[in-house]
């Protein structure tokens, strides 16, 4: 199913935020208004960036309520497969590009009788747009902003601005930390948890709740796994009777696609389940990298999600 | 999709009392049979919701409006006086009720714009409902502005159910709609309820892991690629509001098909179901739009009347009775029999 139709963009402008982020404003080549959208939701930015084409995942910052303009923020990772070096290296003012539509894999829960986002470096992003949403709404609502220094605190002058004291701010290089189970503990009933950020926050964050006895329902996170880069292997898709090769900083998902097969996805992140393939023989090591198998799926090695694990072995099968 | 289709003339008839609903000929030929083969069972018929090559067709526009419109819409606004239950929308779902009034009317005007006009000045906003005599300025966002609830508004000038799920926990909640058209269930009923819980009494199609697949696909809806997929059911009348609370008055019309009546009096109930992302709300539109087409209507079209007598003939008892045909199955099919003619019948569902 071509659940992937994009939207003919251009570059309206591109902001240095700091040292590390640069913010990406798009508009529509045609001059129609983009679609209006839910916070928390992101684009798919396709990059052809010289004989690869990258499509990376960001979550979207602007108002959703704004259809003239949508903004991502990027940070710069230096040791990734290359998707943020592109965007900040080559993407300029002015350039025609191609995102999806937007979809929401991080959904606001709009019964919640209180929002307390918990954001962690650029996991700000998603909370901009939410946190616009929900002051719209009039909703109850606290967010916690845990960053490194005041200087790479992304936003935080619009966000004192819109939030005054419900923005929390935890500075790591001044050791203030964030005090998970005294945040929890002292929530209401029928809070809503949302944390955006790196591995350990949001590890620390759920084994908090959850050994505080929160409703599952009531937890949400954005894990979007990173696709590491890795050695080169060759996959065979039976279904198509190719046999395509993985570069070093390249996702099996790209490089499915490179190879003209069409491949259902949505997320890139290995949180959303779409590109979830069948392994029909392997030998080897299946290097899995998502958030959406199980562990004794990934054990059992009948299934991978090709936008992030990899493959390490002689031969590797998929139903593709 | 986007054309710019000119409406027919609106039939001045009724769904209830003396049910003097009819088909034009064109109305037959455009309506969506449900049946690509000569035998029925479930599956995920799931496809994009996008024109098909016929030229006149259900397909056309993304919300069809037909010659029935105006009466549908009179049958709706008397059902709704009499039980204001079947419209509900939980509290959490407002924000999803303006994204369906934005995304009908959108649609409607460039579909028809001879007969629905949609101006927009920022959240400034005025739209024309010329068939229903409707006039109306308001201010997006602002409920105060409109005479309803946005949801109740729109979905009163709009044919078909409208029910709107939203999405929680990798699931589907049916936390509001307009329900006054439907194939014997309850908005009021199922309210607050999830996929599953709502799709409890189905019989046989959880055996065969549909559920799973079906919600796996529903969630994968995103706004960029609308799905739609086809139901059935049959009626004894052409009665819209064959629901629950009112099943005293139509339960009992099962029993009178006759030989004599039931070329007339039995309908093919067709539910062309859609599905849409909701921007702002992130929830998933469920439109249900019911067509009818007599045993008479269906007999006009050679390889509707072969399939469908086939149809009939062959399909699993537990399904005809989830469905409530039993009283009737066997009349239709002696009937249906004699525009049989035991020949093939080409692929898909369009007429020849």
């Amino acid at each position: 199913m071509s659940i992937n139709a994009g939207i003919d963009v251009i570059v309206s402008d591109v902001v240095e935020v700091n040292s590390l982020i640069k913010r990406f404003h798009f508009k529509r080549a045609d001059g129609q208004q983009l679609p209006a959208f839910s916070g928390g939701a992101h684009v798919v930015i396709e990059m052809e960036d010289g004989e690869q084409r990258r499509r990376t995942p960001y979550s979207l910052m602007s108002s959703p309520f704004d259809t003239t303009d949508y903004q991502v923020s990027i940070r710069r990772d230096d040791e990734g497969r290359g998707g943020s070096l592109y965007m900040h290296r080559e993407v300029t003012t002015g350039m025609a590009m191609k995102i999806s539509y937007p979809a929401n894999l991080f959904p606001l829960d709009l019964r919640a009788r209180r929002h307390l986002l918990i954001a962690g470096g650029i996991g700000i992003t998603p909370f901009l747009a939410q946190t616009d949403q929900l002051n719209r709404l009039s909703a109850d609502l606290e967010l916690h902003y845990g960053v490194r220094s005041p200087e790479l605190g992304a936003y935080l002058p619009e966000l004192n601005a819109s939030l005054g004291h419900r923005l929390h701010t935890y500075y790591s290089d001044e050791k203030q930390f964030i005090d998970y189970d005294e945040l929890l503990t002292r929530q209401p009933v029928g809070t809503h948890l949302y944390v955006c950020g790196p591995s350990p926050m949001i590890d620390a964050t759920l084994n908090s709740a959850r050994s505080l006895g929160w409703p599952e329902a009531h937890i949400h996170f954005e894990h979007f796994a990173k696709s590491p880069p890795g050695e080169p292997f060759v996959i065979e898709l039976a279904n198509s009777g190719l046999s395509v090769e993985v570069g070093r900083e390249q996702s099996m998902l790209e490089a499915i696609e490179a190879a003209g097969v069409d491949a259902p996805y949505l997320c890139r992140g290995g949180a959303c389940g779409q590109c979830e393939t069948k392994v029909l023989e392997y030998d080897g090591e299946l290097l899995h990298e998502d958030h959406w198998l199980e562990d004794d799926e990934k054990a059992r090695g009948q299934k991978i999600m090709p936008c992030v694990s990899r493959f390490r072995g002689k031969r590797l099968v998929l139903e593709r | 999709m986007g054309s710019t289709a000119s409406l027919p003339k609106f039939r001045d008839e009724t769904y209830r009392d003396d049910f003097s609903f009819r088909n034009s000929e064109q109305s037959v030929l455009r309506a969506p049979f449900p049946f690509d083969k000569d035998s029925y069972m479930y599956a995920v018929n799931m496809e994009l919701h996008q024109r098909t090559g016929q030229l006149n067709s259900a397909f056309n526009e993304p919300f069809d409006v037909d010659e029935h419109y105006l009466a549908e819409m009179r049958d709706r606004a008397l059902v709704l006086d009499e039980d204001p239950l079947r419209y509900q929308s939980l509290p959490h779902m407002e924000m999803a009720g303006w994204d369906t009034l934005e995304l009908l009317m959108t649609h409607k005007s460039q579909s028809y714009p001879e007969s629905f006009s949609l101006t927009r000045n920022g959240d400034d906003w005025h739209w024309i409902n010329r068939p229903m005599g409707i006039d109306q300025h308001f201010r997006f966002g602002d409920a105060t502005t409109l005479p309803y609830s946005p949801l109740e508004y729109i979905t009163r000038q709009a044919q078909g159910d409208y029910v709107v799920l939203d999405e929680r926990q990798g699931n589907l909640w049916m936390d509001a709609g307009m329900v006054t058209t439907q194939a014997d269930w309850s908005l009021d009923f199922d309210i607050g309820m999830n996929f599953y819980e709502w799709h409890a009494p189905v019989p046989l199609a959880h055996e065969k892991g549909i559920f799973d697949r079906a919600l796996k696909y529903l969630l994968a809806v995103q706004q960029s690629n609308p799905a739609r997929r086809l139901n059935w059911t049959m009626t004894v009348n052409p009665r819209l509001d064959t629901s629950p609370e009112n099943f005293h008055k139509w339960g009992p019309e099962n029993t009178h098909v006759t030989p004599e009546n039931v070329a007339d009096k039995l309908f093919l109930r067709i539910e062309l179901q859609s599905f849409w992302r909701l921007p702002r709300s992130n929830a998933l539109l469920f439109p249900i739009r019911c067509y009818f087409l007599s045993m008479r209507d269906i007999s006009t079209v050679p390889k509707w009347g072969a399939r469908m007598h086939r149809v009939l003939k062959t399909l699993p008892p537990e399904l005809a009775s989830y469905k409530g045909l039993d009283n009737f199955r066997q009349t239709a099919v002696d009937w249906l029999s004699q525009h049989d003619d035991g020949q093939p019948t080409t692929p898909g569902a369009q007429p020849d």
